[in-house]
């Protein structure tokens, strides 16, 4: 099976129905996206197919074939940060940061589609992404900046 | 002040231990520093000055013993470090270095020792001085009790100025000049002539010369780093998805593991794992202490057939249903189960047979901890050693545990500590370490990641103590005349050391903490901890005592308070005995405008002050009754920790602690049923999420003169300030966590 991560084509031979996530940390050893629940219930290996925000840890490899994956490592990196991603760090968001490669795929894919949005707009898209460390006002924050920067753009 | 009270059996905890452990000490071995472990490390062209710093031709590298947890604290203590050694952020690197006695913490002990942390008296400084003797003589390099800052505040700097103290006299040796011409400045040594020598290049030279040690710390006026907005050290790498956590180690050659372990803290009698074999990349299935391992070339696939194995687990030690659990706690409150009495001010007893009690029981359930990077170790064994990359607060134990399985001697066991994704006091427990180094054990020369699962780490979760307390008080001309407040919980401390195999004599002082301590010159207050036994095997979780006695003292007192007709603020400063506290009362008064505010109908606030870990932090709780329930509008916090070394982080945490106390009062228990823990994951144990956050706005005070930390503080008056809000809004008096059982919320 072929399956083309942050534009790099890779080769696998695992079983149809192991989850994307662990087919991107334990087999092409992209650990970006991270293990927290493995039921959709916290967010943490959040990646975008083909644009969209999915968890990976719900998705047949299978579903994936053939489509864009893109994990935290191909949204921006520490030389050509994502608007997002710079947001993240002025605001300093991260405390344990296990949480936020989701938090951060979740949020660059909800303004694509919602670029100026309220509070609870990021209520309603941001509160499937379970943080422990309790940084949502940073995360509130962080996200109406990078709605600046990225309207700015 | 008022007086500490009596204490029945004043024993000091970790002294007893120690000496119940042999170890034999003298005025000698307290005074003597602990080698420098770093000096195993360095090459030829390598210095190391003190256990904190090295510099090597290519690199500073600052050790940050105190495991980043999620806390910050690799940017602190290097940040410490740096102030003193002129380096700017950017110009050097962290590790957080090898386990050992060097690292001892010199601040934990303080809140060990049963004094009030307002208490400077000879009797109550020489008991902590003879705790640190005790806790440096044990080499106990711990990361918790929010302890971090400070055990690191002068011990860094110090490491910083012999540091700098150091390179410059190798490169006044170097370069024929006198030391007093020479300045240092962005990670280099200036000389007389403005040449800027890099401290890299000087490596070679620093590391013949003896460390200079008469330093002066430098005028908090000249601090350039410290107090100031400074940006993480992690940050950059937390954003990116660039940061590797222990569940991230790859090794050549690793495989894969996942574990099933007791659920029922039992043996397991017997089990069919004839399906796990077969599946496909599973390399074995092996026993370890308490269960079973699966050993697979991926995660999932050893998920997957750890799923398939059926288990006869023996029965759990403690009651099967949690209503035993209840019924044990309730069962204590008697002579026999007294640990202490904290506090027995004025005639406690009289004041009560005067009439017109307030008499009330709270109750306070098990928590998980569950971080979100759930517990797992990656160990690889040789014949002459072994490796283990895990995050732990508690090192060198790391190193006895696998020594103990492996047949190594401990410093053969090489532990590599490893940022965490979260902790909350999780990382303290061993299972996850021990499970892998037996598994490694069996297959040597072949590194093994264990991973557990979300469902796993639950159900091995040590959890934080189940409490209740039943409180008494007397308000009399409007004004809390009487309180007696006694608690019954099991000990954490004897829960946790009984698992380090360390047996603790004496009273637990977190049984009370919070309450015992509460700052309040009430004419008649007693406080007494009553301790469970037989009850599930109990944890450290974020604020320890304070989290359960903080919710019930700081409720119980707004109770009397409304029974005397008073303002909840109002009384609390009239009865507040400490400048500290009263500094914070009064600042979160002014932050939220409490007395000069009029709210409109369906709105309340509470306030709650409560200290612990030697912080005072008062927190006010706005909340709107609405028609689907209440909502949490806004957050007011302000807390002394004495010197805020990076007020960026300090703001994030106290945010996070009070998210942290909220979520798990409003929204989360842990029970038992058939001997094991009922929740499985977060579809029913969310703590906090977004849409219930509140603004949550931070004023941190420096008066309290001692250093503090902040990771725990704000943790205790968030739920009580909930509490007293929604009885502020509603006339409902909410006295057992979590609310929701009894309140719905937004």
């Amino acid at each position: 099976m072929k399956l083309r991560v942050n534009d790099t084509i890779h080769q696998v031979d695992v079983e149809p129905d192991m989850p994307l996530l662990w087919v991107l940390r334990d087999e092409l050893g992209i650990t970006g996206p991270k293990y927290g629940c493995g039921i959709a219930r916290c967010g943490a290996c959040t990646v975008h197919v083909d644009g969209m925000a999915v968890r990976a840890c719900q998705m047949p490899v299978e579903e994936a074939e053939g489509k864009a994956i893109t994990t935290i490592e191909g949204l921006g990196t520490p030389d050509a940060l994502h608007a997002v991603q710079e947001a993240w760090i002025e605001h300093q968001v991260a405390q344990c940061g296990y949480c936020q490669s989701g938090q951060i795929m979740q949020a660059a894919s909800f303004l694509e589609t919602n670029p100026e949005p309220s509070d609870e707009d990021i209520d309603r898209a941001m509160s499937s992404n379970l943080c422990r460390c309790g940084t949502y006002p940073r995360i509130r924050a962080a996200i109406h900046a990078a709605a600046g920067k990225l309207a700015g753009a | 002040m008022s007086r500490a009270g009596t204490i029945a059996r004043r024993t000091f905890l970790v002294g007893s231990a120690v000496i119940a452990g042999g170890i034999a000490f003298g005025v000698y071995a307290v005074r003597a520093p602990h080698a420098n472990p770093l000096k195993d490390e360095v090459g030829p062209d390598e210095a190391t000055f003190n256990p904190w710093v090295k510099i090597t031709p290519e690199a500073v590298v600052l050790i940050t013993p105190h495991v980043d947890i999620g806390q910050g604290s690799a940017a602190m203590q290097s940040l410490l470090i740096a102030e003193e050694m002129d380096l700017d952020p950017g110009q050097y690197e962290t590790e957080f270095g090898p386990p050992a006695a060097a690292y001892w913490n010199t601040a934990q002990a303080d809140d060990a020792a049963p004094f009030m942390s307002t208490d400077d008296s000879i009797v109550a400084e020489g008991a902590r001085g003879a705790m640190t003797s005790l806790f440096k003589l044990l080499g106990m390099q711990i990361t918790g009790g929010s302890s971090s800052t400070p055990d690191s505040f002068d011990k860094l700097r110090e490491a910083g100025a012999v540091a700098r103290e150091t390179l410059k006299a190798a490169a006044a040796k170097k370069h024929g000049v006198a030391v007093s011409d020479l300045k240092t400045g962005k990670g280099t040594v200036v000389l007389p002539d403005g040449t800027e020598i890099p401290y890299t290049a000087l490596a070679a030279e620093a590391a013949g010369i003896d460390p200079v040690t008469d330093v002066t710390l430098r005028d908090p006026s000249e601090w350039r780093l410290i107090g100031k907005e400074t940006r993480r050290t992690d940050i950059v790498a937390k954003s990116t998805g660039a940061m590797d956590y222990g569940i991230d180690v790859r090794l050549k050659g690793m495989v894969h593991a996942t574990v099933k372990l007791s659920p029922r803290r039992g043996v397991l009698n017997g089990h069919d794992s004839a399906a796990a074999e077969k599946m496909r990349g599973v390399r074995s299935v092996i026993p370890v202490e308490g269960g079973i391992a699966v050993v697979a070339d991926n995660t999932w696939r050893a998920f997957q057939a750890a799923d398939t194995i059926s288990f006869d687990w023996a029965p759990a030690a403690y009651p099967a249903e949690q209503d035993g659990h209840w019924e044990k706690v309730a069962a204590s409150f008697n002579a026999d189960s007294l640990d202490a009495e904290w506090r027995n001010d004025g005639e406690v007893d009289t004041g009560l047979a005067e009439g017109g009690v307030t008499d009330v029981e709270y109750r306070a359930p098990y928590l998980a901890h569950q971080p979100l990077e759930p517990l797992g170790a990656v160990a690889l064994v040789t014949d002459e050693k072994a490796e283990i990359w895990a995050s732990h607060q508690i090192p060198r134990y790391v190193q006895q545990k696998v020594a103990a399985i492996t047949g190594h001697e401990a410093e053969k066991v090489i532990f590599h500590n490893q940022y965490a994704g979260g902790s909350f006091g999780h990382r303290l427990e061993f299972h996850n370490i021990t499970a892998a180094a037996e598994i490694a054990n069996t297959m040597r020369g072949t590194p093994v990641k264990l991973t557990l699962s979300r469902e796993e780490d639950f159900a091995t979760d040590f959890p934080r103590q189940i409490s209740i307390a039943r409180g008494q008080g007397v308000a009399r001309d409007g004004r809390v005349e009487t309180l007696s407040l006694d608690i019954a919980s099991p000990s954490v401390l004897r829960s946790q050391m009984g698992r380090l195999g360390v047996s603790v004599p004496g009273s637990d002082a977190q049984l009370p903490a919070g309450a015992w301590n509460a700052p309040y010159a009430v004419p008649n207050f007693r406080v007494r901890a009553y301790a469970v036994e037989g009850l599930a095997p109990v944890s450290s979780w974020r604020s320890v005592g304070a989290s359960t006695a903080g919710f019930f003292i700081e409720s119980f007192v707004d109770e009397v308070i409304h029974a005397a007709g008073a303002d909840p603020l109002e009384e609390r400063l009239r009865l507040c005995n400490w400048d500290v506290a009263r500094g914070v009362l009064e600042a979160v008064g002014e932050m939220s405008n409490w007395s000069g505010t009029t709210l409109p109908e369906g709105k309340g606030r509470g306030i709650a002050m409560v200290v612990s870990f030697g912080v005072p932090t008062a927190e006010v709780v706005e909340v709107t009754k609405t028609e689907a329930g209440i909502r949490i509008d806004k957050v007011w916090v302000a807390a002394d920790v004495g010197r805020v070394v990076d007020p960026v982080n300090i703001e994030n945490q106290v945010q996070g602690a009070v998210v942290w106390g909220l979520g798990h009062a409003m929204n989360c228990e842990l029970t038992y049923a058939d001997g094991m823990p009922q929740q499985s994951n977060f579809h029913e144990y969310e703590g906090m999420r977004l849409y219930q956050c509140p603004q949550i706005e931070v004023k941190m005070l420096e008066n309290g003169g001692k250093v503090k930390g902040i990771g725990e503080p704000p943790v205790p008056p968030a739920a009580p300030a909930l509490a007293n809000a929604i009885f502020a809004a509603t006339g409902q008096r909410i006295r057992e966590m979590p609310f929701n059982k009894h309140i719905d919320f937004v």
